[in-house]
């Protein structure tokens, strides 16, 4: 069981030594996937569908850049930075999602998303408008690891971070709070008359969930010294439920799995043809809804049990 | 007098625009049982699904232990010390019996260990799924799951409509040891008068959304014919 875990993460280390071309894909990869499991957090576990994570992931990639270029360069504290700025952001905006209603709590995600693009956009003086945000520099990881060209530290720190959230995110689905969600998404109706405090849960899975989302922005900015309205935009909080629904919902390790797929993909389809890889992605998203529930990771796990059967 | 643990007053309430309860006042001391009962649709159902908050208030006061109800939000309402066990049971299918039990848990008396004591049962079948239970085990655990609450009144609407009577049995005892030995307050929603009068204080009958008799339980069970003239024909 332990082995099983240590696989996806040995070979994410392994990537470091066998595409030590590839390390700033590698460290793409790592934060779309920290992007996926806050998008899971929320969608998988607490059944709460957002069409503005991105806000959170721009809010949090400003935040570690503007700290930057003001001269505060320390990693870390610009992702704690980060996740602050994020989750603030989440608290103040989960009572006007949560008591929305479901498609109307979508429309108010697509909604700030679309609201905090235009407000970043027109704040050209501390965002740098359309042009992104220039002279990010940062300081060495510890003191010690300076951040380098080739995209060593910045994939090492990346992968880092996501592996210290993702266990962290373990934990926390598989704690009573974990468990109250499922039990909320099981029967949204009940839940609250049966003792199941409704509001402050997924108030507390959002604003978790914008936290992470935060990190994942503050990480991009860090790792390369740039922030740019790309991080608040649709496209980003829509890639986010693709990678999401192509590598299984409500799974953690799908998370992950999906914003590999899903950005290898895009690189690999793209450079082929530039347009035309969507067409691909479409079909790929199509074929597995019609495979089953579970993405990727449901088929894998249903060919493992066939193969066990054996 | 000490205030009652639950005074109802003058409630009306209902599903939507339908009215099903018309006026219903009645109070619970601490440490009592009431029996409901009530032919079919009477409005036992809804008299409890409005202590809850589920089904729709109209007008009338709800006061658990001095703190109004009436405007509250079901899930206040369950923190504040009301254990409901719905008729359908609800219990979280996707989730196994001790995930069920703990995502709700609050602090005291009652936790896993004291659950588990009261229905050994739900210990071995702790890491099966809710949806993968039998219909007495659902039961057992939608009850167990409202003494994780730690409540102060139990609501048990129907707890042994359509369970085997060995079932019955076992959930009649458990929730007698509540009742009887824990001083446990409680609402027990029953079709079958016989089952539930012993094991009560008091009892109410509902008849079209009025409160038709009340009284002491015992009394009402040494009146047969007042109880067939209200419910119809009792069977053992």
């Amino acid at each position: 069981m332990i082995l099983l875990h240590a696989i996806p993460w040995a070979g994410a280390l392994a990537g470091y030594w066998l595409f030590p071309e590839q390390l700033p894909l590698l460290s793409a990869i790592a934060i779309a996937a920290l992007f996926a499991v806050s998008l899971d957090l929320i969608v998988g576990y607490a059944g709460l569908v957002t069409l503005g994570q991105a806000a959170f992931f721009g809010a949090g990639a400003y935040t570690a850049g503007i700290l930057a270029q003001q001269g505060w360069g320390e990693p870390f504290s610009g992702l704690l930075a980060a996740a602050a700025v994020a989750a603030l952001l989440g608290l103040i905006s989960a009572p006007l999602v949560l008591r929305a209603g479901e498609l109307a709590g979508l429309m108010v995600t697509l909604g700030l998303g679309l609201m905090l693009y235009e407000a970043a956009n027109k704040a050209a003086a501390i965002t740098g408008g359309a042009d992104g945000l220039q002279g990010v520099e940062m300081w060495p990881i510890f003191g010690l690891y300076r951040f380098d060209l080739w995209g060593r530290t910045a994939y090492l720190y990346s992968l880092a971070v996501l592996f210290v959230l993702f266990m962290l995110a373990r934990l926390l689905v598989a704690s009573p709070f974990g468990w109250s969600l499922r039990a909320i998404r099981g029967n949204a109706r009940r839940a609250p008359a049966l003792g199941v405090p409704v509001k402050a849960r997924l108030t507390a899975a959002y604003v978790i969930a914008a936290a992470y989302a935060g990190v994942a922005g503050g990480l991009l900015a860090q790792t390369t010294s740039f922030a740019s309205l790309d991080a608040l935009s649709f496209q980003r909080s829509a890639d986010g439920l693709l990678m999401l629904v192509l590598g299984g919902l409500g799974s953690l390790y799908g998370a992950l799995l999906g914003a590999v797929a899903f950005t290898v993909a895009h690189h690999a389809l793209s450079e082929a043809s530039p347009v035309f890889w969507q067409f691909w992605l479409g079909i790929a998203l199509v074929a597995l809804a019609l495979a089953g529930q579970g993405g990727l990771l449901g088929l894998a796990r249903a060919a493992i049990a066939r193969l066990r059967r054996r | 007098m000490a205030e009652p643990l639950l005074s109802i007053d003058n409630l009306r309430a209902g599903w939507g625009e339908a009215m099903v309860l018309d006026g219903i006042s009645l109070t619970l001391a601490e440490g009592q049982a009431l029996a409901l009962l009530g032919r079919n649709g009477a409005g036992k159902t809804t008299l409890i699904a409005a202590l809850m908050g589920v089904a729709r208030h109209r007008a009338g006061v709800i006061r658990l232990g001095g703190t109004a109800l009436e405007r509250l939000p079901s899930e206040r309402r369950a923190a504040l010390g009301l254990g409901w066990v719905p008729q359908e049971r609800n219990v979280f299918r996707s989730l196994t019996v001790e995930e069920n039990l703990t995502a709700v848990a609050r602090p005291g008396r009652w936790d896993l260990a004291a659950v588990y004591a009261l229905f050994p049962r739900l210990r071995e079948r702790r890491a099966n799924l809710g949806g993968a239970l039998s219909g007495g085990e659902q039961q057992m655990l939608a009850l167990a799951r409202a003494l994780m609450l730690n409540p102060r009144l139990l609501l048990l609407d129907e707890p042994l409509e359509g369970l085997a009577p060995v079932i019955v049995e076992d959930l009649l005892a458990a929730i007698r040891r509540l009742v009887r030995d824990e001083g446990m307050a409680a609402i027990i929603v029953e079709q079958h008068a016989h089952q539930v009068l012993p094991i009560a204080d008091h009892a109410v009958i509902l008849d079209r959304g009025s409160i038709i008799h009340r009284g002491a339980a015992p009394a009402l069970l040494a009146q047969p014919d007042l109880l067939s003239r209200h419910l119809g024909l009792q069977h053992h």
